[in-house]
């Protein structure tokens, strides 16, 4: 269908984004390879200006042989297959109810999709202080209130709050795409399947889950991409304490707090293949299921 | 905000026309603390002075820290002044980063500096940032607690002392706590505490060598000994508590006792923020007889970025924000309880600020830290609630977590030393020592 | 379609919605109701701050301490011109991945998403430098690049996928009528995909209104938008639950007002090509 023409016009219209996203990956992803095989202490007076000494592969051993590597890693999973669990799981439910009919549709679905407007620094400090803190927080009062001990949220649940706090944030992204799917929903199969005598566990899996699965790639797909780089909400609450210290804020901890640009670098190239490794894997997933 | 917009226009105005200085606008690094909020609202007075317009950028401490580090470690020239402590200063100024402040006006009499804080923010002899305020840390006390228990604050207690005195206080079922400390993460919040509290238990960072010492018996004692207080007499989820949860239990009436900064102290006798204002007693922070006290050593200060444009300006800024007459702006306004103390030494031969409760046990505080022989062993660094290297940040904040960790319950002493052990020993290797 | 319901039906359906909706809501409620609240009520109970007096007492400490309206025009300035400049270059980017597409376009769309991936951290120190070696610092011109590029992927493929909604045919038919590519796209594209480019653009304002990273440590005064403006309200000394909320208020009520009253073309357009 396309011609030779189009072909070189539709080049050319690409040209703009694709050689603006190439540079924006491939300048900084350059520097970063070219610290990480460097010592660059800029506190004790390393700089580009001065030449930087070559230490060949030590920081990415040093970074991978820490003892906060691993953990890390562990925290950065949790996390992030946490979150889309829940914002997956709770979004078809919300999805279900919103899409029913009710008094009051546009303004409950304002109500759910009101976090999604909310700053990640917001969000976090909102949430550590006013809810979560044992003493004075929302949480503390109301678990006094029936007369238990209040939860120290954020040391004793440290992982489970930062969860709850990012989900928060992201169910109502979830529910409306997944709403969106429930609409394009053909009732008319729903209704031919329960004549059939078919129950709703039964006409859930079968019809609509099916149905959901793309919208659900989509936001796995979407939410994951934001979620490996969530830095704000664990800054804002945890710093990275009892156990919250995911990938990113690890290397935020080498390049920013312990002033080490080279290992922090070398810490990035790693966070950039994993980040790879995922995407590797999620477009074999996705890409089958996009494809129209 | 229209109106004070256009009275400082128009005072800039007049003084251009009628002065010798021409205006500039200069930026201004600084934290979100009470007496820089308030530094801010007398910007005008500065402009009516000088002529100068100043842009504030107030950040909170860990953005800020995040934010000058950057700019100055890659010369962004972004600030003309940045509010830095003094750990950042002696480090900055050894690199070449600040403005030397040795040529500051006689009226500004830089003798009048107190000497601790002097010597904290000066590298080689030379001063690299003028102080805001500064402090130590000292023990605030309820008088009514301490007297229902029949015991009496020794003006130097000792830490067997504070603990003798936190079961006493401790009453759970009047929600107070023996002993509020602080056991948050990060170098700056419980890293100092433990560090200072290690210090009095005989303990160090490194040995002269610059060996990490977390296997060593003063470090497992000392925290085996802060663990069982707080464990015991402190409140609940004292993991999470830095300054500012402190700040608010004691002002609240949740603690018998709570050792902290200086600078705390007029929150705490402030009626309008604090149900206990009238019943704070003062003493020296603890020891274990050892000859070192667990006090630190601490200064906000005001520096200039080597390569500013607008040196001159941000003297001029400097020089007023640090000098006698601010402080005494400030006391006319506001009272001299909220002056921004533990600079200068006028400030403590003034007898209407000797008549506050805490400036006395403030000075004596200040006067008993020595940040170059911090340690009863023998040490190669300098600073008592740090270390003035520039990896000590980092390597800290990850300490303090593994020693949030053990507050928490999450881990055991031993196994938080271990881990403090490998991550220092690995840091330092790192950076070359 | 339309099923037949009972009211009762209708009533659980009703009262379950709201009260799961008014849940989600409760956190940006309380930040509201405690922002007109004195500083020292609003760590009280929570009915003790709900009987506390009103108070406009934090706005006014807020308005005195900071220039709210220059962080708020950044914000604005930031989120519209670089979600409008990723709109210019995506545009065409989408309109020949959707017309004209080749083996390739996806793997681009995705390879594209993936440089979403990268760490910011771990780039702060080289982009810092390059923003030096450029003079871009505390600039907004800077900043409107740097967020443009940072949400460009998600405006192409959002764009994407409502373009490839459209019926090849109708171009098709442009074509024959001797339409040259301009005016197909300016007569015959752009009517049918306004409402995709609204919520495109929707979308990517909040998200780059959002945006907290480069935002805060890429300027100082001059540029610095509402998320600057929180950072001097967060953990002061003493007590600031209510300062905190108010300058939060003032931080996300722009944004959630300009949601709300676009709800309806978010809640339609944000598809990312899920429904098909």
């Amino acid at each position: 269908m396309a011609t030779q023409h189009s072909r070189s016009a539709a080049r050319l219209m690409m040209a703009p984004a694709v050689v603006l996203l190439l540079g924006w990956m491939l300048v900084p992803l350059t520097m970063t390879l070219y610290f990480s095989f460097k010592k660059y202490l800029p506190m004790r007076g390393d700089s580009l200006a001065n030449g930087l000494d070559w230490v060949g592969f030590a920081n990415y051993a040093r970074f991978v042989t820490s003892s906060s590597f691993w953990p890390s890693v562990y925290a950065t999973l949790v996390i992030v297959g946490g979150v889309l669990v829940i914002t997956v799981i709770l979004g078809i439910f919300l999805a279900l109810l919103l899409d029913q009919p009710m008094w009051g549709q546009g303004v409950v679905r304002i109500l759910v999709i009101a976090p999604f407007f909310v700053m990640p620094t917001v969000s976090g400090l909102v949430w550590k202080n006013m809810f979560m803190d044992p003493v004075n927080g929302f949480f503390a009062h109301v678990w006094r209130s029936v007369g238990a001990e209040p939860i120290e949220w954020l040391s004793q649940a440290s992982l489970p709050s930062l969860i709850l706090i990012v989900s928060w944030q992201w169910l109502p992204f979830a529910t409306l795409i997944l709403l969106t799917a429930f609409q394009s929903l053909d009732q008319e199969q729903l209704e031919a399947a329960e004549m059939d005598g078919a129950r709703w566990p039964q006409r859930f899996v079968f019809i609509v889950l099916p149905h959901l699965s793309r919208a659900i790639t989509v936001v796995l797909l979407i939410q994951t991409i934001f979620l490996l780089s969530i830095f704000a909400e664990i800054f804002v609450t945890t710093q990275g304490s009892f156990g919250t210290k995911t990938l990113t804020y690890l290397i935020y901890q080498r390049v920013l707090e312990s002033q080490n640009v080279g290992l922090g670098s070398a810490g990035g190239v790693y966070a950039i293949i994993l980040a790879n490794i995922v995407a590797i894997f999620l477009m074999r997933i996705v890409g089958k299921n996009l494809d129209a | 905000m229209f109106l004070k917009n256009a009275l400082r226009a128009a005072t800039a105005l007049s003084l251009v026309t009628v002065g010798s200085a021409y205006a500039e606008t200069i930026t201004i690094a600084t934290v979100n603390n009470g007496d820089m909020i308030r530094m801010q609202g007398y910007t005008d007075d500065f402009t009516a002075k000088t002529g100068h317009d100043v842009e504030w950028v107030t950040l909170e401490e860990n953005v800020l820290r995040q934010r000058v580090t950057t700019d100055i470690s890659t010369k962004g020239g972004q600030f003309d002044i940045m509010t830095i402590g003094m750990y950042e200063t002696p480090i900055w100024g050894a690199n070449g980063w600040l403005v030397p402040l040795n040529d500051l006006s006689a009226e500004y009499d830089v003798d009048d500096i107190l000497p601790a804080m002097r010597g904290g923010l000066s590298h080689d002899g030379t001063l690299y940032a003028a102080p805001f305020y500064g402090e130590s840390s000292m023990i605030m006390y309820r008088t009514d607690l301490m007297e229902k228990a029949g015991l009496e604050m020794p003006a130097a207690p000792t830490w067997e002392f504070i603990r003798e005195a936190a079961a006493a206080m401790d009453d759970p079922e009047s929600d107070i706590n023996g002993v509020c400390l602080r056991g948050k993460a990060g170098w700056g919040e419980g890293g100092a505490f433990i560090t200072v509290t290690a210090n009095s238990f005989g303990a160090r960072w490194f040995d002269e060598n610059w060996q990490a010492q977390f296997d060593q018996p003063e470090w497992k004692e000392a925290l085996t000994f802060f663990v069982n207080l707080m464990n015991d007499y402190g409140p609940q989820g004292y993991a999470t508590n830095g300054f500012n949860e402190n700040l608010s239990l004691f002002q609240q009436g949740k603690c018998g006792m709570w050792i902290d900064a200086t600078v705390a102290a007029s929150f705490v006798t402030n009626p309008d923020d604090s149900t206990v204002a009238d019943k704070v007693g003062f003493a020296l922070a603890p020891d274990t007889g050892l000859g070192k006290r667990s006090n630190w050593l601490w200064a906000w200060a005001l520096a200039i970025p080597a390569g500013t444009q607008k040196e001159a300006a941000a003297k001029q800024f400097i020089e007023w924000a640090t000098s006698k007459e601010y402080i005494e702006l400030v006391a006319a306004n506001e009272g001299w309880a909220n002056v921004p103390p533990g600079a200068r030494t006028s400030l403590y031969e003034n007898p209407d600020y000797l008549a506050v409760p805490f400036a006395q046990m403030t000075l004596d505080s200040i006067n008993a830290a020595d940040p170059t022989n911090p340690t009863v062993k023998p040490v190669p660094y300098v600073g008592i609630q740090f270390v003035a290297i520039p990896e000590f940040a980092g390597i800290a904040t990850e300490v303090s977590q593994e020693f949030s960790a053990v507050y928490a319950g999450q881990q055991t002493v031993d196994e938080a030393l271990a881990k403090a052990q490998a991550l220092t020993t690995d840091a330092m290797e790192a950076a070359g020592y | 379609m339309a099923r037949a319901v009972t009211t009762r039906q209708k009533t659980i359906n009703s009262l379950a919605a709201w009260a799961v909706g008014l849940l989600i809501f409760f956190p940006i409620l309380w930040i509201f109701v405690m922002s007109f609240k004195a500083e020292g009520d609003a760590i009280k109970t929570p009915l003790e701050v709900l009987a506390a007096p009103w108070t406009l007492e934090n706005y006014g400490v807020v308005q005195e301490r900071s220039n709210y309206s220059r962080h708020f025009a950044n914000s604005v300035i930031l989120a519209f011109g670089s979600t409008l400049l990723g709109l210019l270059v995506a545009v065409p980017a989408a309109w020949a991945m959707a017309f004209v597409p080749s083996k390739r376009t996806k793997d681009i769309l995705l390879w594209m998403l993936s440089t979403k991936m990268l760490p910011a951290v771990g780039v702060l120190y080289p982009i810092y430098l390059l923003f030096i070696r450029l003079g871009l610092l505390d600039s907004r011109a800077g900043l409107v690049v740097v967020l443009m590029l940072i949400n460009l992927p998600i405006i192409v493929w959002m764009l994407y996928t409502y373009f490839r909604e459209i019926p090849g045919e109708i171009l098709e038919a442009a074509r024959m009528d001797g339409a040259t590519l301009h005016e197909e796209i300016l007569y015959v594209l752009t009517p049918m995909a306004i409402p995709g480019m609204a919520s495109t653009l929707l979308l990517n304002v909040i998200l780059a209104w959002n945006e907290a990273f480069w935002t805060l440590n890429l300027t100082a005064a001059k540029a610095a938008p509402l998320t600057a403006f929180i950072a001097s309200y967060s953990s002061p000394e003493g007590l600031f639950y209510a300062k905190l909320s108010a300058a939060s208020t003032m931080a996300i009520a722009p944004i959630l007002i300009m949601g709300w009253f676009s709800q309806k073309q978010l809640v339609r357009g944000l598809t990312f090509g899920a429904v098909k």
